[in-house]
């Protein structure tokens, strides 16, 4: 179990996952650094991100599609704030287009990553702010699909075995 | 009191009200006991009507409900208002729990096939 530690202020609709893993901050850091190494991990299984354009700097653009069973596309995207590699990642995410262009009208999250080396390896912290009440209800109303099938296909794999 | 998210000027209360650190505090307090503005007063360094000020707020936000009994005021939270946060901070939690078994998953997988 990597989650080391979940803290969730309801009151400042914020949410702080700590976790931990045998392997070096660079190693770590390589895993968003990295848009190949990214997709793999950035999307549940029934919904594989796929990375098109990936800057990791200041004022840089990541945007990404997660493609589901029947071939639908969610795009998505980041606009990078702060990067002072290997340790900080700060980025606003959001909604995109199909053209992967900022959905204006929706609601953005802002997401503060670090990596820390500790004895076990690394220790990283992820630090979640949302705007509004409101807001996360909609980032969540867009992403309970995907977690839904992604959450049967896990029970399907379980009979399966 | 229930706080509809749906209006977005209810939404823009509800976050005005929770974007001060003593607001918020008055929230965590009068959810869990029942305080008298005065007692709340007491708690603060600031005046009774500065602390008056704070309870309307959150009146206004639906975050707190006042009554009155005999020349007191009696704040109590609205426990529905924070539960429906609390709600969706669990679905958030999942879903960072999902990318970071993965993330440790794939970590693992490459140390044991020793590249990167």
């Amino acid at each position: 179990m990597s989650v080391t530690d979940v803290r969730k202020d309801p009151t400042t609709l914020s949410m702080v996952v700590t976790a931990e893993f045998a392997a070096p901050v660079e190693r770590v850091w390589q895993m968003w650094d990295d848009p190949r190494r990214l997709e793999r991990w950035w999307g549940p299984p029934t919904h594989p991100a796929t990375f098109v354009e990936h800057d990791l700097k200041p004022d840089g653009r990541v945007t990404y599609f997660m493609t589901g069973p029947d071939g639908e596309r969610y795009h998505g995207w980041w606009r990078v704030l702060v990067v002072d590699a290997p340790h900080t990642l700060e980025f606003e995410d959001g909604f995109g287009d199909e053209n992967g262009q900022p959905k204006e009208d929706l609601p953005v999250t802002r997401s503060r990553v670090r990596l820390e080396p500790v004895d076990a390896g690394t220790r990283m912290t992820i630090e979640s702010l949302f705007p509004t009440l409101e807001a996360m209800e909609q980032i969540l109303a867009m992403g309970a699909e995907e977690g839904l099938v992604a959450a049967l296909s896990q029970i399907d794999e379980q009979l399966a075995a | 009191m229930v706080v509809d998210i749906g209006d977005p000027r209810a939404a823009d209360r509800l976050f005005h009200a929770l974007a001060d650190a003593t607001r918020r505090d008055v929230v965590a307090r009068t959810m869990q006991a029942e305080h008298s503005v005065s007692e709340l007063a007491r708690l603060y360094p600031m005046s009774f009507a500065a602390v008056q000020k704070h309870v309307a707020v959150l009146a206004d936000a639906g975050l707190v409900t006042k009554r009155r009994r005999g020349r007191e005021q009696l704040v109590s939270g609205n426990v529905g208002a924070i539960q429906q946060a609390s709600r969706l901070l669990e679905e958030v939690e999942a879903l960072w729990r999902g990318r970071i078994d993965r993330l440790g998953e794939i970590l693992a997988q490459e140390t044991e096939g020793g590249s990167g």
